[in-house]
């Protein structure tokens, strides 16, 4: 149950989000499940509590801040905007009773162009000062390294985009790259199906098949066998490059010493130049502002499944000694979001949220 | 005593009591056929006759000690079901396949990944998530996300989810077959790895029922009979 206590200490967090120069702003608790669903799947069935209203149709109670914060940013708000708030977000707990169904969220959230290393240490250093009296933990990843390795592999336009969309969801990720190393096998179905597709047009092959049912044209199958077929003649991502995602998937250690290897692997994937800079101005921003990158926990694929939005700098800052708790505070970049969100045009934006109630439980720690 | 609820009607509540009977417990209704109250002769059991659906619910309140139901249906309307019930006995009857299927026309997908692979398509196409109509949503989507299936909607069909794919409302639909014969008249097929769930009706042990001394002992001597003594 949320507290007058938590209250307060929400209270609290939003009055010093405001004195960062951040504007308080408002949600709504029902938000249109629409938006959500096309955001991030069914997967948020499971996650978020779902209504009817009689006229808006299907609702969701929000189950988090920052897609209405976005959207009304993107709705017409002048950039650069810093945006805080304070409220309940509501979560299902389908697999763990005792996680709490309704809590505190205190957030902070930066729409700025001008300097993202310098913006996502400002929302670093902001919440970790906010928790500064419970001593967090600190780990940051760096979701943008994925992606900048997934642009760079010598393949196809269509492997790449196919390895992008499922960034977040590592089975599905692996299977591809079993796939496009030529690491797995071809079903023999598929294999009859690519030798009927030997010089006879997909069309024919789709007239062929049967009656058409459903919304999906022959032409929409007749473009993927097309596809199909264009994917079989096509090599297999080179090993030295499937090794250096492999070894981006698993590597671990400290902010400052993920620079060095990662620029040795831009020698295999260039893409990953651009990536090693961006981590390096990060990096130099957070020890600007206090916080020794040679001492902050790294990897890049850290926060991988958390939300579907990240697409750069994740953190978490958790209780020590508490592996049972959720993260105190949470946070993360995603640019991508407010392009899908704004009809196209995007933003830079990074943001992080506080959860309040986790604090009541928590001795301060001795200073 | 233990209270064993078992459906109420139609074969599946035959073949239960057939089941029990060749374990040598006789069920039996008591009564005329509009009540449901039965007897087990030989145990100090009672007998308690609900709608097969009705007994997973009753499981999970504790109610009743054990349930005879389709395992899909447990799975269906439990969450965490292996923490509230335990599977004593799979009983071999009642099957029931709940399946991913597609139109026969798609060529192109065979499996989950064309599934996956189509419907990225789709939604690129016609900028709406390929729907997939059903009335097991829990397991369907506990599935797809499994096995990180995307880009796709459940649309609910509580009946004649087979026809939703021809009428337009669904382009994929998850539905229990036993044949696969109205798949094949409303121009489907099953994914080679669509299987959600191998359904059958299963003899189910309530985890939070009172099980007190003589309920274990009463128990102890059931699972002898059933020969499933572990």
């Amino acid at each position: 149950m949320i507290t007058p206590e938590d209250r307060d200490r929400a209270a609290a967090i939003l009055a010093r989000f405001r004195e960062a120069g951040a504007r308080p702003v408002a949600a709504e608790i029902l938000q249109p499940a629409g938006t959500l669903l096309d955001l991030y799947g069914e997967d948020i069935r499971a996650r978020a509590f779902t209504t009817q209203d009689p006229l808006a149709g299907e609702m969701m109670l929000r189950p988090d801040f920052t897609v209405p914060v976005v959207q009304a940013h993107m709705a017409g708000a002048a950039d650069p905007a810093r945006y805080c708030y304070a409220g309940e977000v509501f979560r299902r707990q389908e697999s763990d009773p005792d996680r709490p169904r309704e809590y505190l969220q205190a957030g902070y959230e930066v729409f700025d162009a001008a300097d993202p290393a310098d913006a996502d240490a400002e929302v670093f250093a902001l919440l970790h000062e906010v928790l500064a009296p419970w001593r967090p933990v600190a780990a940051t990843g760096d979701l943008g390294i994925l992606i900048a390795a997934v642009a760079g592999l010598t393949t196809s336009p269509r492997r790449r985009a196919a390895l992008r969309r499922h960034i977040w969801r590592p089975v599905r990720f692996r299977r591809l790259m079993e796939r496009f190393t030529g690491r797995s096998v071809r079903p023999a179905k598929r294999a009859a199906l690519l030798a009927a597709l030997e010089g006879v047009p997909p069309e024919d092959l789709v007239a062929r098949a049967g009656t058409m049912v459903g919304l999906r044209e022959s032409g929409e199958i007749a473009a993927r066998l097309d596809a199909l077929r264009e994917d079989a003649a096509e090599p297999p991502v080179a090993r030295s490059e499937a090794d250096v995602l492999d070894t981006l998937l698993t590597m671990e250690g400290s902010m400052a010493a993920a620079i060095g290897p990662l620029r040795d692997m831009a020698v295999d994937l260039p893409t990953l130049g651009p990536a090693a800079d961006r981590l390096e101005a990060r990096a130099e921003a957070l020890a600007r502002r206090g916080h020794d990158p040679a001492a902050l926990p790294f990897a890049p694929a850290r926060n991988r499944t958390a939300m579907e939005y990240y697409d750069g700098f994740t953190f978490t800052l958790s209780a020590a000694g508490r592996p049972d708790l959720a993260p105190l505070g949470t946070g993360g970049r995603y640019d991508a979001l407010t392009a899908v969100l704004g009809g196209g045009r995007g933003v830079p934006a990074v943001g992080g949220v506080v959860r309040p109630g986790l604090l009541a439980g928590l001795a301060e720690g001795a200073r | 005593m233990i209270r064993l609820g078992v459906p109420s009607k139609g074969r599946l509540m035959d073949k239960a009591f057939d089941w029990f009977g060749r374990h040598g417990l006789t069920l039996s209704r008591t009564g005329n056929d509009r009540e449901y109250a039965g007897r087990v002769e030989g145990a100090e059991i009672a007998l308690v006759l609900l709608s097969a659906g009705e007994i997973p619910r009753e499981l999970a309140a504790g109610r009743i000690h054990l349930g005879v139901t389709g395992s899909d249906l447990v799975r269906e309307k439990l969450v965490r079901w292996e923490t509230k019930v335990e599977t004593v006995a799979r009983m071999g009857f009642g099957h029931a396949d709940l399946v991913l299927a597609v139109p026969q026309v798609w060529i192109d997908v065979d499996t989950l990944d064309d599934l996956d692979a189509a419907a990225a398509q789709f939604r690129a196409t016609h900028g709406h998530r390929l729907r997939i109509a059903t009335k097991y949503h829990r397991q369907v989507r506990e599935f797809l996300r499994e096995h990180g299936v995307a880009d796709y909607a459940l649309v609910d069909s509580q009946g004649a989810t087979e026809g939703t794919v021809l009428n337009g409302t669904a382009e994929a639909i998850a539905d229990i077959t036993s044949t696969g014969e109205t798949l094949r008249a409303n121009h489907l097929k099953v994914l080679d790895d669509g299987l959600v769930h191998a359904s059958q009706a299963t003899l189910f042990r309530s985890r939070p029922a009172p099980w007190d001394a003589a309920a274990r002992r009463e128990f102890d001597a059931l699972r002898a009979r059933l020969g499933t003594a572990n």
